[in-house]
C-alpha cells in the first residue's frame, strides 16, 4: 500500500494540479517527494472552493481559468505513479467534478490511473455510502475528514470508514497559513485514538518545520497546502519545482531517513528544537509521548 | 446522465425534520466542520416547531411588526387588457421590508436566539434578504454580517445602505461573478470559521439540510394565506400558481398548499436573461444545451449550471435575485416529477411587465417577480375568462429603479414611456 508513513511524522503535500500549468505540477510533485513527501493530494481546481482561504481560492481559479478537469487530473496522477512508484497518491476533489463524471465512473478511472485514495471535501459518510463502496470494489482509499466541532460519535463513523489516513483538520475555518497550530488539533487527535489505530494525519494551517515537529508529537502525519500553493504563486516561472523541493526538504528533521525513496536526496536539517519556545502555550507539550502507530500499516481494502 | 446513485439508502444520522431528501435532490454535502452545527440547527428547529410559544411569538410578530397577511388582490385592468384568465396578485411586496424574504428571516432569527448565538451572519443576491436580515438583527440586537458580491452591490445600492443604516456591517465579494452565488461561498467560509457562535440566516430554499424545509416551512404561510383567500374572494382554488424561481424560496412557498391539489398547475419562472447560451441566463430547468444537470453546489444535490467538466458556470439575469446557478433541491423534485412546471421570461419580457403592471395597477414589482408577471402575461390570453391565474408578488420595485431607468430609458424619456395609457 503506497499510502504508509514509515517516517515520523509523515508528510503529506498538497497541490493544486494545473496551477501554474500541468507540466509544473508533474515536476513539483516528483519534487515533493524525492524530498520527502509520503503522499500526494493533487487537488482538482473548482469553480466554487467554499472550504478553502484565498491562496488556495487563486490557484484553483488559475487552473479552471486554464481549462484544466478532472481528466487531465486523472492523467497527471498515471504520469506521477509511473515516474515514482512508491509514493502515495491521494486525489483530492469537491464533489461536484465527481458527480459529472459518475461516482462509479471515477472510481474505476482514479483507480486506472494510478491513485491510492481520494478525499472529496464535501462529502460527509452519512451521503458516502455509494461512493465508498464504488471506492472498496476498485481497491481504493477513501479519506474522510475529521473536524474539530465533529463530536465522538461522528468521529467513530469517520474512522471506521476511512482508509488510508484519517485527515484531521487542526481548528475550525478555511484552508490557510497561521502563526500557531491551535490546540484543537491534538484534542481532536486524542479523540480519535479512542476509535482507532488508523494513522492520523493533521492539516488546515501548518506552514513549517516547527508546525510539522509539533504535529509530530501527536500525530503521525501533517498535511501541507496552503504554504505550498503559495510558494509555487511566488516563485519564478520555471522555479516552481526547485523551491518547493527545497521547502519540503526543510520540513523534517535530518534523523529521518528510514523513508528514503529511489531518487530522494539527503533530507537538510530543520532543527525542531529552535521551535520549543514557539510551541509553548500553544497546547503542545514536547514531553508528552506520540501516540503510538508510527508505521502502522494501512487498513485493508477489499 | 450520471447522478449520486443510492442516496437515499444512507446511514441515518439524527433526521428529525423529514429526511433532508426531495426524491434524489437534497441531503448535506458540506465540509465536516459545519455538520455539528447543522445537526444543532435541525435539533433546535424540531424543539422550535413541537413548541406552541415559538410558534406564537412567529405569528404575534408576522401580524404585527411584518403586516401579515398580505392581500389577494385581482388585477383587473390587467387581466381586460390580456384577454383572458383572471390574475390574482399575492402581495408580498407589501410586507415589511418589501418582500417575502422577511418570514424566514423572522423565523430564523428567532431560532437563532433561541438557541443563544448572538452573531448572524447572511448573503444576499438582491439585497431583500439581506435587508430582511439585518432588520431582524435590528429588531433582536444581534451583530449583523452581510455578505454581498460585488456585482451585486453595485447594481443594488440602495439596498446596501438600507442594510448599512440597520447597522449591519455589509462585506463585499470580489470573486467569481461577484453575484449571489460568491456571496453563499463567502458566507460559508465565514460560517466554518466561527461556528461555534454565528447562526447563518440562509435565505432561499437551497443550501444543506436542514435549509431547504426550514425555510420552505417559514415561506409556507404564503400558500396558507392565499388557499383561504381563493376560498372565501373566488370560492374555489386558483387553477395555476406562478412565481418566480432564483433559489426558489417564495415559489415554494406559494406551492407549498397546492401540492396536493392536483388540479392546480404550478409554474416557476426562471431567469432566461438574454439567450440560451450557458453563460447567458439563470434556467436551470432549461432543455438541452445550456440548460443546468444534476450536480452538487454549495451543500445541496440540486439542478446546477455547469460546463461538462463540472464547473459551475457563470449566469446571467437582470434581476439579481435570480442570478444563481443552482435551484432549490424541492423544485428540482417537483420538475422531475413534473408536479411543477418551469419555464423562463427573458430580461426584455420581465422589464416589460415591470412597465404593463405599474401603468395598469399602479403597482411597481421588484425584477425578480416581474418574471412571474410576465409569464401569467403569456399564460392568461391562452385561458378561458373563468379562470385564475395567481401571481406571487414577492417583492417590490423600488430597489429596482436604477436599473429599470436605465434599461427603460426613463431619464430621456421616448415617447412611448411618456405616460400614455
Amino acid at each position: 500500500m503506497p499510502i504508509n508513513f514509515s517516517t515520523k511524522p509523515g508528510i503529506v503535500v498538497y497541490l493544486t494540479a494545473g496551477d501554474p500549468s500541468l507540466e509544473a505540477t508533474y515536476d513539483i510533485a516528483l519534487a515533493a517527494i524525492d524530498n520527502g513527501a509520503d503522499v500526494l493530494e493533487l487537488g482538482v481546481p473548482f469553480s466554487d472552493p467554499l472550504a478553502d482561504g484565498p491562496v488556495i481560492q487563486r490557484a484553483s481559479e488559475r487552473a479552471v481559468g486554464r481549462g484544466v478537469r478532472l481528466s487531465d487530473v486523472l492523467e497527471l496522477s498515471r504520469k506521477i505513479r509511473e515516474a515514482r512508484p512508491g509514493a502515495g497518491i491521494v486525489l483530492f476533489s469537491y464533489l461536484n467534478p465527481v458527480v459529472r463524471t459518475g461516482l462509479k465512473e471515477f472510481c474505476k478511472a482514479a483507480k486506472e490511473h494510478g491513485a491510492d485514495g481520494v478525499l472529496l471535501t464535501d462529502m460527509i459518510v452519512e451521503e458516502g455510502a455509494a461512493y465508498i463502496q464504488h471506492m472498496r470494489e476498485n481497491g481504493l482509499q477513501p479519506v474522510f475528514l475529521a473536524a474539530p466541532t465533529s463530536p465522538d460519535a461522528r468521529l467513530k463513523v469517520i474512522a471506521e470508514n476511512s482508509e488510508g489516513f484519517i485527515y484531521a483538520i487542526s481548528r475550525v475555518g478555511i484552508t490557510g497559513t497561521q502563526d500557531s497550530v491551535e490546540s484543537d488539533a491534538e484534542q481532536l487527535v486524542r479523540r480519535l485514538r479512542q476509535f482507532t489505530q488508523k494513522p492520523i494525519a493533521v492539516g488546515f494551517g501548518i506552514s513549517n518545520a516547527q508546525h510539522v515537529a509539533a504535529v509530530g508529537q501527536f500525530a503521525d502525519a501533517a498535511i501541507i497546502g496552503s504554504a505550498i500553493v503559495s510558494l509555487i504563486e511566488k516563485s519564478e516561472p520555471g522555479m516552481e519545482a526547485e523551491a518547493v523541493g527545497e521547502f519540503v526538504r526543510g520540513l523534517r528533521p535530518k534523523q529521518d531517513s528510514s523513508g528514503v525513496r529511489e531518487g530522494s536526496h539527503e533530507p537538510h536539517e530543520a532543527n525542531p528544537h529552535s521551535s520549543t519556545g514557539n510551541l509553548k502555550g500553544h497546547g503542545f507539550s514536547r514531553a508528552e509521548k506520540p501516540s503510538q502507530t508510527t508505521g502502522a500499516s494501512a487498513p485493508e481494502v477489499a | 446522465m450520471p447522478v449520486l446513485e443510492d442516496v437515499g439508502n444512507v446511514a441515518e444520522v439524527t433526521r428529525s425534520i423529514g429526511t433532508g431528501r426531495f426524491g434524489a435532490y437534497g441531503g448535506r454535502y458540506v465540509p465536516e466542520t459545519l455538520m455539528a452545527a447543522l445537526l444543532e440547527l435541525e435539533q433546535s428547529y424540531a424543539e422550535a416547531q413541537a413548541d406552541p410559544a415559538f410558534r406564537e411569538e412567529l405569528d404575534g410578530l408576522l401580524k404585527h411588526y411584518v403586516g401579515r397577511p398580505t392581500p389577494l388582490y385581482y388585477a383587473k385592468r390587467l387581466s381586460e387588457g390580456l384577454g383572458g384568465a383572471s390574475i390574482w396578485l399575492k402581495r408580498e411586496d407589501l410586507l415589511h421590508t418589501g418582500a417575502h424574504k422577511i418570514n424566514n428571516a423572522l423565523g430564523q432569527a428567532l431560532l437563532a436566539r433561541r438557541m443563544g448565538k448572538q452573531r448572524i451572519i447572511a448573503e444576499t443576491g438582491a439585497g431583500q434578504h439581506g435587508v430582511a436580515t439585518a432588520t431582524v438583527c435590528a429588531l433582536f440586537g444581534l451583530e449583523c454580517v452581510i455578505y454581498m458580491g460585488e456585482e451585486d452591490m453595485r447594481r443594488q445600492e440602495l439596498n446596501v445602505y438600507r442594510m448599512r443604516l440597520l447597522g449591519a456591517d455589509v462585506r463585499g465579494v470580489h470573486s467569481g461573478s461577484a453575484t449571489l452565488k460568491d456571496a453563499i461561498n463567502e458566507a460559508m467560509r465565514d460560517w466554518v470559521t466561527n461556528v461555534r457562535t454565528t447562526f447563518y440566516i440562509l435565505g432561499s430554499a437551497l443550501g444543506s439540510h436542514p435549509y431547504p424545509t426550514m425555510v420552505r416551512d417559514f415561506h409556507r404561510v404564503i400558500s396558507i394565506e392565499a388557499k383561504r383567500q381563493f376560498a372565501e374572494q373566488v370560492g374555489r382554488n386558483p387553477d395555476v400558481v406562478v412565481a418566480c424561481v432564483g433559489g426558489g424560496s417564495n415559489a415554494i412557498g406559494a406551492f407549498y398548499e397546492f401540492l396536493p391539489d392536483e388540479n392546480v398547475r404550478l409554474i416557476g419562472v426562471e431567469a432566461g436573461g438574454r439567450g440560451g447560451a450557458l453563460g447567458e441566463h439563470a434556467a436551470r430547468f432549461q432543455k438541452g444545451s445550456g440548460g443546468g444537470l444534476p450536480g452538487v453546489l454549495q451543500g445541496t444535490y440540486s439542478y446546477v449550471l455547469q460546463n461538462d467538466a463540472g464547473q459551475v458556470a457563470a449566469t446571467h439575469s437582470v434581476s439579481a435575485g435570480l442570478d444563481y446557478a443552482s435551484v432549490g433541491p424541492e423544485h428540482a423534485m417537483l420538475h422531475d416529477n413534473g408536479r411543477a412546471e418551469y419555464t423562463s421570461a427573458s430580461d426584455d419580457e420581465a422589464l416589460n411587465a415591470t412597465k404593463v403592471l405599474a401603468r395598469t395597477e399602479g403597482i411597481l414589482p421588484a425584477l425578480e417577480s416581474a418574471h412571474a408577471v410576465a409569464h401569467a402575461m403569456k399564460l392568461a390570453p391562452t385561458l378561458g375568462k373563468e379562470k385564475n391565474i395567481m401571481v406571487n408578488l414577492s417583492g417590490r420595485g423600488d430597489k429596482d429603479m436604477g436599473i429599470i431607468s436605465r434599461e427603460l430609458e426613463l431619464g430621456g424619456a421616448p415617447a412611448e414611456n411618456r405616460g400614455t395609457r
